[in-house]
């Protein structure tokens, strides 16, 4: 039920701004309280936002949870299999290999958090104008989105760190800058599928401006589908991040990053297969954790999706 | 139809022109002097300008980007800052390789992905749905470099029954782990695509029809429902061929497959950016084409398709 209404004028028919305020706070929260109420019936879900969390946190806490310096080498210590003191082994410059992998989780989930922060900025204000002024700036935008869209994700994000060469930032602006073009689609999309509404027509009416009606009204109706894509992106960020670190052009060394960790290992596959066990747990894991959440968010918030 | 085609055409040429503009930035800004890299160290200051002067890299940018432009539409990709060939001839000795690689994959992801999505959905909710499902689940979040190295630990070191790398004699055995590395996501995803594709097929009523007619499970799925249920599959399939040239890079690089991705790889190494940026240009422009064969051949398949894009004009 709406919270009572005392506004004297509101019975003549006129709408009061409490009477508003109120009326889209209680609709605002029905829709994501109803999404989380169905994303909580979703065990898989609820395993990959677990995942996630834990993820997170060994992040943070990686000081306290990593038993060795991720970086330092101990000669005597050299290619050991997992044991007590090592629970992942070594590799062959005798670092610990649990301490670098509970490291690289920082180099992962900030690439996919941030990378995909980047994408979902530079999207949504392109997609904005695109989609509620249409005409010119939707052309134009939509073709450079086109262009974008033509560069295969690895291949697109090696050109431009080609250019920007290795580090952690220059990673975040690829791997972000190239995303942009489906977010600015997507949001696209959910703008021309409101923009026309009743509801907006009367924002429009009582005279809000362009930029009221895309941030108070547009914004929160046609954000759902880019949380879900948002969050099945950052799966996505992370292995692209994983590649560029194989390849040797991502997260410069001795910064412990997975995808590294996975090239360093590739000549000793034969006398050390342990050191490319963990690392690729590690980022299937990860993946895994936002794929299951994405999923759920995506059936949470339009349940017709469900067992597609 | 020759409308739409030459429509969609036309809306490719902006595409290709934004391509070969941001390659062309991404060359121009490169930090490394090109010349130095050519005469490598104890050139001269005199030698190095000259070179710079033959090379045109003193030019005003506009210029040097009509030269570039001009050259590209010459099919001239340029030469090589490292092995003092042309672009051309490095890409043309490599890309039979990659084009094979990316066939036997396409060939894995048709007969693995439509047959693994097929029974998926007939059988729904069964073991095999629960093994499709989970299996394409997860296939989605290996990454193919790490699939790759698992492939070779198991099949050609543990059980030596397979070659770990490179191309050899081109036999088939040379194929078998770069193929199934190189289609493993796209196998999950055809795979998930036929199954939501089949499931909406066999809840139409002619399929009910068709059952009530008498005839067998197999000839309802096979002739009936598939033919409809692989349209959107046959689309992604298509788009694939594109997109896994580009992708190759990282099969290629495990591997040790003599084809254009593992060229790039070099080519990054080497600081050789002529052969990245002529490399990444071919593998894109592939990609661009496959997208537009496709479209076309939807369009045609299915007039819909045209006619809608007319009204709306997306």
């Amino acid at each position: 039920m709406y919270p009572e209404v005392k506004d004297e004028k509101n019975r003549n028919g006129v709408i009061s701004d409490d009477f508003g305020a109120a009326q889209k706070k209680y609709s605002k929260s029905s829709l994501y309280k109803d999404a989380w109420k169905r994303l909580k019936k979703n065990k898989l879900a609820m395993l990959g936002l677990g995942i996630v969390i834990v993820l997170i946190l060994i992040a943070i806490f990686a000081p306290l949870i990593s038993t060795h310096d991720p970086i330092s080498r101990i000669k005597e210590d050299s290619s050991l299999p997992p044991n007590k003191a090592h629970f992942f082994g070594t590799d062959l410059l005798g670092r610990d290999i649990f301490s670098r992998v509970i490291y690289g989780s920082r180099i992962s989930i900030q690439v996919g958090i941030i990378a995909v922060g980047i994408s979902i900025v530079i999207g949504l204000f392109f997609g904005a104008l695109a989609g509620y002024f249409g005409s010119l700036p939707d052309t134009i935008i939509m073709r450079i989105a086109d262009i974008f869209f033509a560069f295969p994700y690895i291949l697109g994000a090696i050109a431009i760190m080609t250019v920007l060469g290795q580090g952690i930032v220059n990673i975040f602006i690829a791997i972000g800058v190239l995303g942009w073009a489906s977010f600015a689609r997507i949001f696209r999309g959910s703008i021309l599928s409101i923009k026309n509404k009743e509801y907006i027509e009367a924002a429009r009416a009582m005279g809000a401006s362009h930029r009221r009606i895309i941030t108070r009204h547009i914004f929160p109706n046609a954000i759902a589908p880019i949380i879900v894509f948002g969050t099945m992106n950052v799966g996505t960020a992370i292995i692209v991040e994983a590649a560029l670190s194989f390849l040797g052009i991502g997260v410069q060394p001795p910064t412990p990053a997975w995808g590294k960790m996975l090239s360093e290992s590739l000549s000793y596959i034969d006398i050390a297969p342990w050191m490319m066990l963990f690392p690729g747990f590690a980022i299937v894991i990860t993946v895994l954790g936002f794929v299951l959440l994405g999923d759920g968010l995506r059936d949470a918030f339009d349940p017709k999706m469900k067992n597609r | 139809m020759l409308f739409y085609i030459f429509r969609r055409i036309l809306q490719v040429i902006p595409v290709i022109i934004g391509v070969t503009i941001i390659l062309f930035i991404i060359l121009y800004i490169i930090p490394e002097d090109p010349a130095r890299l050519i005469l490598q160290k104890g050139a001269t200051e005199q030698a190095l300008a000259n070179l710079r002067a033959k090379m045109g890299i003193d030019k005003p940018v506009y210029v040097q980007y009509w030269r570039y432009i001009t050259q590209l539409a010459r099919g001239d990709l340029g030469d090589s800052y490292r092995y003092r060939r042309s672009v051309n001839s490095i890409l043309a000795d490599h890309y039979p390789n990659s084009v094979k690689l990316a066939l036997s994959a396409i060939g894995i992801e048709i007969v693995i992905g439509i047959l693994a999505g097929i029974i998926s959905a007939v059988k729904k909710y069964s073991f095999w749905d629960m093994l499709v499902t989970i299996s394409t689940t997860l296939a989605v979040c290996v990454p193919v470099f790490w699939f790759g190295m698992i492939m070779q630990v198991i099949f050609g070191l543990k059980l030596g029954i397979l070659p770990m790398s490179g191309m050899g004699d081109g036999s088939i055995q040379y194929y078998i782990l770069p193929s199934i590395t190189l289609a493993s996501v796209s196998t999950a995803y055809v795979a998930r695509m036929m199954r939501s594709s089949m499931l909406e097929v066999i809840s139409n009523d002619y399929i009910t029809t068709a059952y009530a007619k008498g005839l067998s499970p197999s000839r309802v799925i096979g002739k009936h429902a598939l033919k409809n249920a692989m349209i959107p599959v046959v689309t992604l399939i298509g788009l694939d061929l594109g997109a896994l040239m580009g992708g190759a890079i990282l099969t290629e690089t495990i591997f040790s497959w003599p084809g254009v991705g593992r060229v790039i790889y070099l080519a990054i190494l080497q600081r050789d950016a002529p052969v990245v940026i002529g490399g990444t240009l071919i593998l894109v422009l592939i990609f661009v084409f496959m997208n537009l064969v496709v479209d076309i051949l939807y369009a045609w398949l299915d007039p819909r398709i045209r006619y809608q894009k007319k009204e709306i004009n997306v």
